[in-house]
């Protein structure tokens, strides 16, 4: 009896058409996205926390790594990272002024906070190509030792950082870089740093202002100067010479440390990129008419919640990359 | 629902007469946040590096607060959740926010693990 009573109503929910979220199908679906790219990224994060935690000693200090600003000399910790940042959120806010104006149907108004929101994805993108730049070229140099130990150098009377390039002595050699065209065409290796480690040694030796910084945090969460003689006896230890970083080895400190640099941010830069095509091919959408012949502008909507979410996104990375 | 948006933000404490205004409002807001974070981190205030809660720098405490802070502000006016159904917004919250706080606490405990072998085992790692 129940059952034929309430057929009516089980064909209004089954029978399609329900909108249980008031949402549109694909604002719904771009949600989806989000979410489960939401866990990936945290899957990325957490593991870099796994690892920081693992070796919570000895890891790098990113204040001291990305000290670097377009045209200036000096160490600046941060201010550019903070610029990226707040470049990123102002697209987010031009974005979401469009979203906005597509709400009111107002076209022209759509069009520049879409073009504004795409030059700003524009220059975070180049901002963080210019940081992998710096990252990878690095600037002071290091050796490692054979327990793939990162030794940095400083100099006793400023306290300051030392480059390679202020110490290394000047030792006639004859090493080249093999290259394929100089010997079996299958054999190859990479460039060569620019000293031996044989000159570096030299040159410590014989410049008594140089100190061993190693990557031991001490108890101000700063890395541990060695005196002289103890650093005379640590460069024993030394086998190669670092500058700058690839995914095998870095000058930083740790090697997951460049490495989760290269994918945590590469993977979030990927996906600025990919929004910032999206936008554009929305931006001519929009400048064709598209979505004032459809009636309305959820389209513009939907790029909007990616595009916020590549900030949010940012905001977490910023924080546990370079803050904490 | 897509043409009216809810206008308060800190729980009614600030009112903004029109959706173009709160999100101007919510930049300025955001902004400061990170303006604080970047001024801690230049600054690391010593009474904030040297006291410890539950292992961690009170400095990164508030780093990590005030990185939910923005996110908050982010997910609810920039991609309006504030103005979705309470359905929506629960079901794209809590299902991360569930998932990510377990990943976390097994991923960090056994790091913390980890260190310990690595600090006190018989293996020599720094040579």
């Amino acid at each position: 009896m129940d059952t034929t009573v309430t057929t009516g109503s089980e064909e209004r929910v089954w029978g399609g058409g329900n909108r249980p979220m008031q949402a549109s199908y694909g604002k719904l679906m771009m949600w989806f996205f989000i979410v489960s790219d939401a866990l990936t990224f945290s899957g990325f994060l957490a593991s870099y926390g796994f690892s920081r935690f693992k070796f919570i000693e000895t890891w790098p200090i990113a204040d001291e790594v990305f000290t670097h600003v377009p045209f200036f000399h000096g160490n600046y910790p941060m201010y550019y990272v903070a610029f990226m940042t707040f470049v990123l959120i102002m697209s987010s806010v031009t974005m979401v002024l469009a979203v906005d104006a597509g709400h009111r149907m107002m076209k022209n108004r759509v069009i520049l906070y879409m073009f504004l929101t795409i030059i700003g994805g524009l220059i975070f993108v180049g901002s963080q190509a210019w940081e992998w730049a710096t990252f990878i070229r690095g600037d002071y140099g290091a050796v490692e030792t054979k327990g793939g130990r990162i030794l940095q150098f400083v100099n006793a009377e400023t306290g300051e950082r030392a480059a390679l390039s202020e110490f290394a002595a000047t030792l006639p050699g004859e090493r080249e870089r093999h290259e394929r065209k100089t010997g079996i065409w299958f054999t190859q290796e990479a460039a060569l740093p620019s000293y031996t480690v044989d000159e570096v040694v030299e040159g410590l030796r014989s410049s008594p202002n140089i100190l061993i910084r190693t990557e031991q945090l001490n108890e101000d969460g700063e890395k541990t100067i060695l005196n002289r003689e103890q650093t005379l006896e640590r460069i024993k230890d030394a086998t190669l010479v670092v500058e700058g970083a690839n995914l095998i080895r870095n000058e930083y400190g740790s090697r997951l440390f460049a490495d989760f640099f290269f994918f945590i941010t590469g993977f979030h830069g990927f996906h600025v990129f990919s929004g910032v095509v999206i936008n554009v091919i929305i931006f001519f959408n929009v400048i064709l008419g598209t979505y004032e012949r459809r009636g309305h502008y959820e389209m513009v909507e939907k790029v909007g919640l990616y595009w916020h979410f590549v900030d949010l996104v940012w905001v977490f990375v910023f924080t546990f990359f370079y803050l904490v | 629902m897509a043409h009216e948006h809810k206008l308060e933000i800190f729980r009614g404490l600030v009112k903004f007469s029109s959706n173009t205004r709160k999100i101007w409002g919510v930049l300025v807001f955001l902004s400061i946040v990170t303006a604080v974070e970047v001024g801690l981190g230049i600054t690391k205030p010593a009474i904030l590096t040297g006291n410890y809660f539950l292992g961690m720098k009170l400095l990164n405490w508030i780093f990590i607060i005030l990185t939910l802070v923005k996110a908050y502000y982010i997910a609810w006016d920039f991609m309006h959740l504030r103005d979705e159904k309470a359905s929506l917004r629960r079901a794209v919250v809590w299902t991360p926010i569930f998932l990510v706080s377990y990943l976390i606490f097994i991923l960090l405990f056994e790091a913390d693990y980890i260190y310990t072998v690595f600090r006190d085992g018989f293996v020599k790692w720094d040579f």
